[in-house]
């Protein structure tokens, strides 16, 4: 039997297989909102925003015994090379549904029936990963806003790049690697205190091993992203509301 | 609702206060912002900008994309802008459908550089009735604290002139990266901007703030760009909202507009141009 | 407890551990620790652990003070916006007079603005009165909105903050615990500078030495302090 040699044994950014790209995070980054904050991994930029809670309408989508959290995800249209039409599509309308899954999962809205909390992630540049991006932003933002959480989320992407595990894909790897095994992508959300998982999604070909490696891998990875989350809360000098009240514009 | 509602003390307060020349945040009745512009939001398109007036923030970028010319100007590259009020930037913008401010504004901006003549459409042609330059702007505001109209403008002005031309490569008929030392073609001389007054109580305002903006009886926005000779040229108007313009309005309005255009056309032509 | 730097924590955060410490708003119980359940600053009292969130909504509660806005009018009261998820309803039975159904809007009408008091939080709405003392329609004057949470730190601990900005300005200054605050002076200019004043205590919040910066300020704009005034925070520095 042949055993065909890896072909990604360095990765073309140089980077560790289990090192992830350089990362940025800033809370309160747009005064009009409850909570805000910026996400950057390598090249990839995420911003998110969090209005509520607030009145749900229409009425009959309230609900009586608890408040719900509604994401909206897009791509701003020059985030990537190819331009996207500004508008809702498939891509974003599942992306919305997952991160509202993982971000319900530890966010508490007992106490606010019949209100609606809004989460909008928007991502001006694009470097692949921009889900989990999107996902580190909101859940600073929704800490920001003061939304009863029991814990925090972090999101990574863990992957294999032809017979590589690695952590934090890039655009590269992620849609421009297609030699050997190809490329398999794993975003994953770990939840901060009980460790367990928000979402999950896969893309590729793993075996039952390699993939509990990388679930192991973005465990790891996700401590070091928390870490980046907590000393960017803790730095918010507390910016002032910027509400101060206005009809609706003519 | 989840709406803000300005109470009738507040309106008294702010339109008094004008009337003695004041704003509450300690601005003058001509006094703009401070100006915020920072490049490189985005190196994935032609160019991707970030632009505030005080806290009013918003993002514009330029995207070209290979495309057929329209049948009647088979010589001419196409052009258009969206603009995007999106519900992260304002309690009052709603998700999903087009309000009528974000069509609006669009439409304003668009037609503020179409009408000048700013990009130059006949060079990005690549083969006459074949191929052209299509031109995209695309404007996304961040955060309303009054006068997105003219923040979502300047973005846009400031976003074509740093855009870099994509390389085409002709072999394989794609975009293969930007030039960075190349802009795309445009005719400087033209270049136009605009500013938005309000109406106040009774004074003439420019660069509202958020509060002003929700109780203003009537706006005007006005492009003004350069003559052969240098001076003032109005290149497009919009006026919005319900109220009535008086003669002494137009008057004050007009001489407020070509003071601030002496004073900000040089700064403005500045990180147009970089 | 000692006013020392303070703690601020990050949902999921383990605040103290051991079973003596009980976990009040905020906090929750996993084992033998005390978790966050939200964002903000720690405050312990007798063992009582709570966070008290340092930014977000306002969520009334029973015995609040609000001010708010008149936005309609219904055949028995009318309803106040107050910045919260929902209006508030100010019952026709709970205003100082009798009111006739037919002099609604003569009494308080779209648009006035009121100081009333939180009686019953419901699942609907917010249930509120203005039969006090110290409760009614207010004229004149503005409104400033800051966050909810900031509201402990501009009025100091007993008042003193408010007192100190009337002394400077000559401003009466009341605030909403819904984070709306009434500025109302003999001039505009001076509830301009009471604004400012109340403005860079919401900004700096969490900040030490918040007092000083106030003073200097204050001085600054060539107006009188009254010294030995502390700004505290009443919440968290028990």
């Amino acid at each position: 039997m042949v055993v065909k040699k890896n072909l990604y044994t360095k990765r073309k950014s140089g980077r560790k297989m289990d090192e992830v790209r350089p990362i940025t995070a800033n809370v309160g980054i747009v005064p009009s909102a409850d909570g805000s904050a910026s996400f950057q991994t390598g090249k990839t930029k995420a911003i998110a925003v969090v209005r509520g809670p607030r009145t749900l309408h229409p009425q009959h989508m309230q609900n009586a015994q608890t408040g719900i959290l509604r994401v909206s995800y897009g791509m701003m249209p020059f985030s990537v090379e190819d331009r996207i039409r500004p508008g809702p599509n498939r891509r974003s309308e599942e992306i919305s549904k997952v991160t509202e899954w993982a971000l319900s999962s530890v966010v508490d809205l007992s106490g606010f029936p019949n209100t609606v909390v809004d989460v909008f992630v928007q991502i001006p540049q694009a470097d692949a990963g921009t889900r989990v991006a999107g996902i580190n932003a909101a859940a600073l933002a929704l800490a920001h806003a003061g939304i009863p959480m029991r814990e925090m989320v972090s999101a990574i992407g863990v992957g294999k790049i032809d017979k590589s595990l690695v952590v934090d894909l890039d655009k590269y790897e992620d849609s421009e690697f297609h030699d050997g095994e190809g490329s398999t992508d794993i975003p994953v959300v770990v939840t901060s205190r009980t460790k367990e998982i928000a979402l999950l999604q896969l893309d590729g070909k793993i075996s039952v091993d390699e993939f509990k490696e990388c679930i192991e891998m973005a465990k790891k990875a996700c401590d070091g992203i928390l870490k980046v989350q907590m000393d960017a809360l803790r730095e918010v000098s507390g910016v002032r509301d910027q509400k101060s009240g206005g009809k609706k514009n003519g | 609702m989840g709406n803000y509602v300005l109470s009738n003390l507040q309106v008294e307060k702010i339109e008094s206060y004008l009337g003695e020349g004041k704003r509450l945040d300690g601005r003058k009745v001509d006094e703009y912002r401070e100006l915020f512009v920072e490049d490189g939001v985005s190196e994935n398109s032609a160019s991707a900008v970030r632009v505030r007036f005080g806290k009013t923030e918003v993002l514009a970028g330029v995207h070209l994309a290979l495309a057929t010319p329209y049948p009647d100007s088979p010589d001419s590259g196409t052009f258009m802008t969206s603009a995007e009020l999106h519900p992260m930037a304002s309690q009052q913008f709603d998700i999903g459908r087009p309000g009528i401010n974000s069509v609006e504004l669009a439409r304003v901006i668009d037609r503020g550089i179409r009408e000048s003549g700013f990009i130059d459409m006949k060079k990005l042609c690549i083969k006459e009735g074949e191929k052209v330059w299509q031109v995209f702007v695309d404007i996304f505001a961040i955060n309303d604290d009054g006068n997105l109209l003219d923040v979502a403008g300047l973005a846009a002005l400031i976003a074509l002139g740093r855009a870099r031309m994509p390389i085409y490569n002709e072999k394989e008929d794609k975009v293969d990266g930007y030039d960075d030392k190349k802009g795309i073609p445009l005719n400087k001389d033209v270049l136009s901007f605009s500013m938005t007054f309000h109406k106040v109580g009774d004074a003439i305002v420019a660069d509202v703030g958020y509060d002003e903006e929700a109780i203003s009886k009537f706006r005007l926005t006005v492009a003004i760009g350069c003559d052969e000779k240098g001076g003032a040229r109005i290149t497009a108007m919009q006026k919005g909202k319900v109220g009535t313009i008086s003669d002494k309005d137009m008057e004050t309005l007009l001489k407020l507009a070509e003071s601030k255009w002496s004073e900000m056309f040089p700064v403005v032509k500045k990180h147009v141009f970089g | 407890m000692e006013k020392g730097k303070r703690q601020i924590v990050v949902p999921g955060e383990t605040i103290v551990s051991g079973n003596e410490f009980l976990p009040g708003d905020g906090a929750y119980r996993d084992g033998v620790d005390v978790v966050a359940g939200c964002y903000g600053i720690v405050n312990v009292y007798e063992k009582h652990v709570r966070v008290v969130p340092v930014s977000g909504a306002y969520y009334p509660r029973r015995g609040n003070t609000i001010i708010g806005t008149i936005v309609d009018i219904t055949f028995n009261g009318w309803l106040i916006d107050f910045g919260g998820a929902q209006n508030a309803f100010l019952p026709v039975a709970e205003v100082p007079r009798y009111v006739n159904k037919n002099e609604m809007a003569e009494f308080l009408n779209f648009g006035e603005s009121v100081i009333v008091k939180v009686w019953d939080v419901k699942s609907r709405g917010v249930d509120v009165s203005m039969k006090m003392r110290g409760f009614g329609k207010i004229e004149g004057g503005m409104i400033v909105s800051i966050g909810a949470n900031k509201v402990p730190r501009v009025i100091g601990r007993e008042g003193s903050m408010v007192k100190m900005i009337k002394d400077a300005t000559g401003c009466s200054v009341t605030v909403g615990q819904n984070g709306k605050v009434w500025i109302s002076g003999n001039d505009t200019d001076k509830e301009v500078v009471a604004k400012k004043i109340i403005e860079l205590i919401a900004d700096n919040v969490m900040a030490d030495g918040l007092t000083d910066r106030v003073e200097k300020y204050i001085k600054g704009m060539g107006l009188k302090v009254d010294e030995g005034v502390e700004i505290v925070n009443e919440e968290t520095d028990k």
